[in-house]
């Protein structure tokens, strides 16, 4: 069996994200960009079914800028067999919506065969949770979403989804796409003897139109703002001063 | 790091620092106050060094370890030198003095060294001979086939109780043109060789944790297959290796400042004074420009040197400008965290005191900065007769 991981590159969960003077979205320049912590999670989870002798293969696959080179040496050092780096853009600030990348991702799936496609949840720059279901309906596949477990058997695989108020167990057939959620597992970090042979691993280029896909923006991003600022709390001295601050100033009793 | 790194470095700079993250920093307080790295935590150290491949790095694969060049050894020490010797120096580096083993010695100590089943002592520095080694005593008088060891070593440092140490000792005289000198020979001393002593020395306050010991040679009889090397080369066996070695002294105390640094940056930017941040005011935030500018430089520095280095041409007053100018460096910016932090600064709770003790040390050991301030001045004197 072939599993398919697709990684994002995004800007790094460390980094402190400052808005554009101008508002039209978050300002790249000279930031630490990493893997997506879910895509992370995903390959971990792929990597993992490998040692357990349950998969042949894994292909890691990023659509974007050519500078996604970095998330997939990074993906290859960590344990997939080989990578695909779909050149979508030459912006690095331009985002390849989720319908693109499902139709990019769906022509891999046909030209690959893979029976099995593991994707974080949802990216953490756009958080749109939306590449793994689109993905699905044009496989015309089942799909779980939010997985907190997976577990193999056969041409089966239950998955464990944490679902709002507890967990929701399905079972679905192969093909399928996976969408992983953060408690699934910890990924581990590349080892130097895989840092030196992901050097000699296959990395191919292509480019959207190799696959019949014309990339296209629907959306247009009319303004992006900074979260409100907290602001400082105050001490109350007494218990009669908290329930009138409660009911008189926040309104909330 | 604000530096250009190729991917595998880029790689392995997110390996080490997770490693770092945890399987070190965890520990940095309790190792400090108790002035003690339980065994059972340096094993577990070097169990995972091991399982990611960052345990002997530093040598050649041909020998077993993972053939890193200097460029990816200096990101490694640059982190390493982060946080304490007495935690990091269980991911061993052996020292690559090693590599002038012949078959046979390979074999007893430098592949167990490799694999992490004995550690080595690098033992030059005497009583009576820190920065002046040619006025070491320790000497090796030939009988028979055999040597016969006798003197003494301190200040030999490392993270636990040695296997063998590599020990030089005067082994003659040669009439040379500017007079006199001393035949330096180094050996490999197994532990437990009859009238060979070794103990813990004093206490040191920069990295507590990290041991220095104290050896006595009573009449040791080695033989012939000890010397590592030739007999009377034990110096130049050694200049090969310490330029490197105060190389990777500039790249730990460029690490160590970075720390520092953004330690300092985050307090002046949280820590509010007549209603602003302390940062804003000029005598903080100059304080940080410059604090900044001389970890840039240092790090060039640093830089620069392992490109002649790598090209061969590196030179000792390169690696002696490298090691003056960084852990005088670092020494500077961990004055002014101090100052940065005010009285939190010292409050033992607070890791800043810890690396202000810590940095001191860079100084002196490698060679102090008089000692490179020599080499240096040597270096541009020497070609014009003086």
């Amino acid at each position: 069996m072939k599993i398919l991981v697709p990684v994002k590159r995004v800007i790094d969960y460390n980094v402190k994200v400052r808005v554009k003077s101008d508002g039209s979205g978050v300002d790249l320049a000279n930031i630490k960009m990493s893997m997506n912590p879910f895509d992370e999670i995903a390959l971990e989870e792929a990597i993992r079914i490998k040692e357990a002798g349950k998969a042949d293969e894994i292909i890691a696959v990023s659509i974007g800028a050519s500078q996604s080179q970095e998330t997939l040496r990074t993906a290859l050092a960590m344990g997939a067999d080989r990578a695909i780096l779909v050149v979508a853009t030459d912006d690095v600030n331009q985002d390849i919506e989720p319908l693109d990348v499902a139709k990019i991702l769906h022509a891999i799936v046909v030209e690959e065969r893979t029976d099995l496609i593991l994707c974080g949840k949802q990216a953490i720059d756009n958080d749109m949770n939306a590449t793994a279901q689109m993905l699905s309906a044009l496989m015309g596949c089942s799909q779980a979403t939010f997985a907190s477990k997976i577990e193999l058997a056969g041409e089966k695989i239950k998955v464990t989804r944490e679902v709002d108020g507890g967990l929701q167990v399905v079972e679905v057939t192969l093909p399928s796409v996976i969408s992983v959620d953060l408690r699934l597992n910890e990924p581990r970090y590349a080892s130097l003897p895989n840092i030196m042979k992901a050097k000699r691993k296959p990395l191919e280029q292509k480019e959207p139109k190799d696959f019949n896909v014309l990339v296209k923006n629907r959306l247009e991003i009319i303004e992006t703002n900074e979260p409100a600022e907290r602001m400082a709390g105050i001490k109350v001295s007494s218990v009669d001063e908290l329930v009138e601050k409660l009911k008189n100033d926040a309104g909330v009793i | 790091m604000d530096q250009v790194l190729n991917q595998e470095n880029a790689l392995l700079l997110t390996t080490v620092r997770k490693f770092l993250e945890e399987e070190i920093l965890p520990y940095e307080d309790e190792v400090d106050k108790t002035g003690e790295v339980n065994p059972e935590l340096g094993k577990q150290i070097e169990k995972r060094a091991k399982e990611i491949g960052l345990f002997a790095a530093n040598l050649p694969t041909e020998v077993g370890g993972g053939g890193l060049d200097y460029r990816s050894m200096m990101v490694l020490e640059r982190e390493y030198g982060k946080t304490s010797h007495a935690l990091h120096s269980w991911i061993a580096r052996p020292t690559e003095i090693l590599l002038a083993c012949d078959e046979e010695q390979r074999q007893e100590f430098l592949y167990p060294c490799v694999r992490g089943e004995k550690r080595e002592l690098f033992a030059l520095t005497e009583p009576g001979a820190g920065s002046d080694v040619m006025g070491m005593k320790s000497n090796a008088v030939k009988d028979g086939d055999d040597w016969v060891l006798n003197g003494s070593k301190h200040f030999i440092s490392g993270p636990c109780m040695p296997d063998f140490a590599i020990v030089f000792a005067v082994t003659g005289e040669d009439k040379t043109k500017r007079g006199i000198r001393k035949r330096i020979t180094a050996f490999l001393v197994n532990r437990g060789e009859k009238g060979f002593d070794i103990k813990e020395g004093t206490k040191c306050v920069s990295y507590r944790g990290y041991k220095t010991f104290a050896l006595n040679f009573d009449d040791v009889r080695l033989s012939k297959r000890t010397v590592l090397g030739k007999e009377g080369e034990g110096l130049k066996l050694s200049g090969k290796w310490l330029g490197m070695g105060r190389i990777w002294v500039g790249a730990s105390c460029c690490g160590k400042a970075e720390r520092m640094i953004s330690l300092a940056s985050e307090w002046a930017a949280d820590r509010k004074q007549f209603g602003q941040p302390i940062g804003k005011f000029q005598g903080i935030g100059f304080r940080l420009a410059d604090m900044a500018v001389g970890l840039r430089a240092a790090d060039l520095m640093v830089n620069d040197a392992v490109d002649k280095a790598e090209n061969k041409i590196m030179k000792d007053e390169d690696a002696a400008m490298v090691k003056l100018f960084c852990s005088e460096m670092v020494n500077k910016v961990a004055d002014d965290t101090v100052q940065i932090f005010g009285g939190m600064g010292l409050m033992e709770e607070m890791p800043i005191q810890r690396l202000w003790r810590d940095s001191r040390l860079e100084r002196i050991w490698d060679g102090t900065s008089e000692i490179q301030r020599h080499i240096i001045a040597r270096s541009i004197l020497r070609p014009l007769g003086a």
